[in-house]
């Protein structure tokens, strides 16, 4: 009975944020270290926020601060 | 003789570091939004302080070493600016004692009461050293030795840190599955006992 909840929790994760995952995997950007046995059942679903964040696409206010910066130099 | 040495002036970046720096910080903006939004929880707050960030990672850009963990640099004065900015009560309100009570009591309505939302709620209850040392090593990724060259503290502070911010989602994550449990039960049954759904502290406090 106690891992019915988290359960719910990856199966929605999974649906929502399970997609790109190819692009980042260059030096060791984001090091991909799956779940450790011992781990609590919810360090997947942290994983996940952390992840759901950097795969969103960037805001555009972002790439304009990015281009000024050159400019400024 | 053994006069300690002057600190040697910072090196001059030839076009191609500095391009490669560029590129680096670039591809850091989306960690960076993670770990803000990780820590302050609000996302616009969030990424003001990714912004301001970059700010100040263009313009100390001398004192990156090409070869280093860029993540890791930028971190730090991402942190350094989400602190001073705390110290000035702009999040105030940010760590809220009395939001794990709320905290994944079922929604009406909602078919599945735990989900992200809900996990990064319980990420925000918190005390803001174990959040972020916690965001650090189980979110991102960075080992115990990392973490703690990140957050200028010893390894064994931060492995303290993550264990009981482990610890302590452990038990709001089974508490709520316990009241999903409830719930679910309540649904079926029709009952609605107010009782059930307040922890012993929040009958207290009444």
């Amino acid at each position: 009975m106690s891992d019915g909840g988290s359960r719910l929790l990856y199966t929605r994760g999974q649906q929502l944020h399970f997609m790109a995952g190819g692009k980042k995997d260059k030096k060791g950007m984001s090091p991909k270290s799956g779940p450790k046995p011992g781990d609590p059942e919810w360090a997947a679903g942290l994983k996940r926020l952390y992840d759901s964040v950097v795969e969103e696409p960037l805001p555009d206010a972002f790439t304009d601060l990015l281009k000024k910066l050159d400019a400024a130099d | 003789m053994n006069k300690p040495m002057p600190r040697p002036p910072l090196p001059e970046r030839s076009a191609d570091e500095k391009r490669a720096f560029k590129r680096e910080l670039t591809e850091v903006v989306p960690h960076l939004r993670a770990f803000a939004r990780g820590l302050c929880g609000r996302p616009d707050m969030a990424d003001d302080l990714v912004q301001e960030t970059l700010l100040k990672a263009w313009a100390a850009q001398d004192r990156f070493e090409p070869g280093t963990s860029m993540r890791a640099w930028t971190f730090v004065i991402l942190r350094n600016a989400y602190l001073t900015d705390m110290r000035r009560n702009r999040f105030r309100g940010d760590y809220d004692e009395t939001v794990a009570e709320r905290v994944l009591i079922a929604p009406a309505g909602q078919e599945e009461p735990i989900h992200l939302s809900d996990m990064h709620r319980a990420l925000l209850t918190l005390p803001p050293e174990r959040r972020e040392a916690l965001l650090l090593v189980g979110a991102g990724g960075f080992s115990y030795e990392e973490a703690a060259s990140i957050c200028g503290c010893a390894v064994g502070t931060i492995k303290s840190r993550v264990g009981r911010a482990r610890a302590a989602l452990t038990v709001m994550i089974e508490e709520a599955t316990f009241r999903t449990a409830r719930w679910r039960i309540r649904q079926r049954t029709g009952r609605s006992s107010r009782n059930w759904t307040r922890s012993p502290r929040a009958t207290a406090a009444r």
